[in-house]
């Protein structure tokens, strides 16, 4: 794919709202993605991540806003927006009643791509998608992992510029997550944008350039990983346990340790600087948790400090 | 990994049309699809619906027929009963291949199968799986059409060249109730509320005038009836079974034409409605 030198952003999003009657689903969300960027909406269950990927596949319609994909509303011009666009659903929707290959193909007519282009394109994507042995098998024969491997070769029959991705790897077993993340990688490298939704952190640490954070139907931040955690965060976190009951009791004694201080029901979270400095102060002070623990802030403790809650509930 | 096709090379564009949202002009794609499906699938359900109509006709044609003697045709003559009842049963029969594919084919599709979702994230727009499914619906119609007329043949029951244009009225009978069928599935939630498609087709299967004129039923009845879609197929394909044409002939199709109309501008708003919201 020849590199996009337009400077055009390929989604623009301007205040999009999509209301369910009076819940707001997404409220006034505004964005901009260049071509070949891994953009990404990380936020809990049902912050709003998949209404607004179904807005810009143009099977949802906006309340309000604009909303233009590669220069076009897509839901004034659907079919002509999704021929760009490559769409992994939340859950797989394989064609069951069809053979592994035939997926592809079918799939690819659906485009109005002709079989002389999607035969050797099936083949190609099989080999991509690590699943050329399973060309004849039967879709319900596959495991869970090749199931999204397939999805995700499928979206991929029309060469789109950009990949939708819900929630990708959700469910799926470390190991499946590392081979798909690894495809997901490639794709970016070959000039692919990508959006992609998640609540896993450190998926979205891995995969995007830059994200935003929804909560509640709107963008709480947005910046690359980095930006993110150095701006809302401190550079390390100490981790401790002192048992379920007494966590919230032991806490207003550690009052003054780090440069913030966050109560979860099954730890405390200290920020600061330096983590091992600062559990040094805490058994300065005759505590004595049970377990501690000292790492680099992540994603997850910038979502803290936004909404004041945890992302996977 | 070389390609030397490449995708621009096809890809569909420029299709800012009226119905740009909603139809892309690849309504072929979903009627591949359903071919490539049954060749690998449920190729038994078509034959089990291609046999009941003629285990009806000869219990009934046959059996029956042996008591009743003839009976008095469309214009006035004296036919067999089993040439009686085999049109009204043809009509039948593409009554149930057509609802059966729009209704429950259709309700497993998108609610369990979720592949009008997977169809509805390419270039296809709704209008194109509408059109794709009740073409699909109407082609199994015609091929149960053509194999039953084969029969009447065999069994001597074609008396007019006539009779061979039971195939297309047939196509017309199932393409009204495909549209119709696909519109009311499109309301569905529950396999509960599936059921209530069994319970309005049997009776009207039943008392269609499908085994004996409408004149047993007094006056009132008779109009209620005559307000079923079925009534207006059994009677349309008994005309041309004997090659007797009348104003009515026009009045049976011109009900279907109206069901056809009605049928696809519901069920392309209710696709619109669900997988466009």
């Amino acid at each position: 794919m020849p590199p996009n030198l337009t400077a055009e952003p390929v989604i623009a999003a301007r205040a999009l709202s999509k209301h369910y009657g009076e819940f707001a689903a997404v409220d006034g969300i505004s964005f901009e993605v260049p071509a070949g960027e891994a953009f990404g909406l990380l936020g809990p269950n049902g912050a709003g991540k998949s209404t607004t990927m179904k807005m810009i596949g143009g099977v949802s319609q906006r309340t309000s806003g604009e909303l233009s994909i590669m220069g076009l509303d897509p839901e004034r011009h659907g079919p002509e927006v999704r021929a760009h666009l490559g769409v992994v659903p939340q859950q797989d929707n394989l064609d069951e009643e069809l053979r592994v290959r035939d997926n592809l193909l079918v799939y690819g007519r659906y485009f109005g791509l002709p079989m002389s282009y999607l035969k050797p394109k099936a083949d190609e994507l099989l080999e991509f998608a690590q699943l050329t042995e399973k060309a004849g098998a039967k879709v319900d024969s596959l495991s869970g992992g090749m199931k999204r491997r397939l999805t995700i070769a499928r979206s991929l029959i029309n060469e789109p510029k950009i990949l939708l991705l819900d929630e990708p790897t959700t469910g799926l077993d470390p190991q499946a997550r590392h081979i798909l993340w690894d495809r997901l990688f490639r794709l970016k490298e070959s000039g692919v944008t990508l959006i992609l939704t998640t609540h896993y952190m450190d998926e979205a640490e891995q995969l995007c350039d830059r994200l935003v954070v929804v909560d509640k139907g709107r963008i709480m931040a947005e910046g690359s990983p980095a930006t993110l955690i150095r701006e809302h965060s401190t550079r390390e976190v100490l981790e401790l346990r002192f048992g379920s009951e007494r966590n919230t009791t032991v806490a207003a004694d550690l009052e003054g340790i780090g440069e913030r201080l966050e109560t979860l029901p099954d730890r405390v979270l200290i920020y600061a600087s330096d983590g091992e400095a600062a559990l040094e102060q805490v058994t300065a002070r005759g505590l004595h948790p049970i377990t501690s623990l000292v790492r680099r802030s992540s994603l997850e403790d910038v979502f803290l400090r936004l909404t004041g809650r945890s992302l996977v509930d | 990994m070389t390609n030397p096709l490449s995708v621009e090379d096809y890809r569909l564009t420029g299709r800012t049309r009226t119905l740009g949202a909603l139809y892309s002009r690849n309504a072929r794609a979903v009627i591949a699809r359903g071919l490539r499906a049954t060749k690998s699938s449920n190729w038994m359900v078509m034959v089990s619906g291609f046999f009941e109509p003629v285990l009806y006709l000869l219990s009934m044609g046959v059996g029956l027929g042996a008591l009743v003697g003839t009976v008095t045709g469309p214009g006035g003559s004296e036919i067999s009963y089993a040439a009686y009842i085999a049109p009204a049963l043809l009509a039948v029969s593409a009554m149930n291949g057509a609802v059966y594919d729009s209704t429950w084919n259709v309700f497993f599709k998108m609610n369990f199968a979720k592949l009008y979702q997977g169809m509805l994230s390419t270039s296809l727009g709704p209008l194109d799986v509408a059109i794709g499914e009740i073409f699909l619906a109407l082609l199994r119609g015609a091929l149960y059409a053509t194999g039953f007329t084969a029969v009447m043949g065999v069994m001597g029951l074609i008396t007019t060249p006539w009779a061979l244009l039971m195939i297309p009225a047939s196509v017309l009978i199932a393409f009204g109730f495909a549209a119709f069928g696909m519109a009311i599935t499109s309301f569905m939630k529950t396999f509960q509320q599936m059921e209530w498609v069994n319970f309005v087709m049997l009776p009207m299967f039943l008392f269609s005038a499908t085994f004996y004129p409408l004149s047993v039923y007094p006056q009132p009845i008779q109009v209620f009836i005559q307000a079923l879609p079925l009534w207006h197929g059994v009677e349309l394909l008994r005309q041309i079974s004997a090659g007797v044409f009348t104003a009515a002939t026009g009045v049976h199709v011109l009900y279907y034409a109206a069901m056809i109309a009605i049928g696809v501008v519901l069920t392309t708003g209710r696709l619109r409605a669900l997988f466009l919201k």
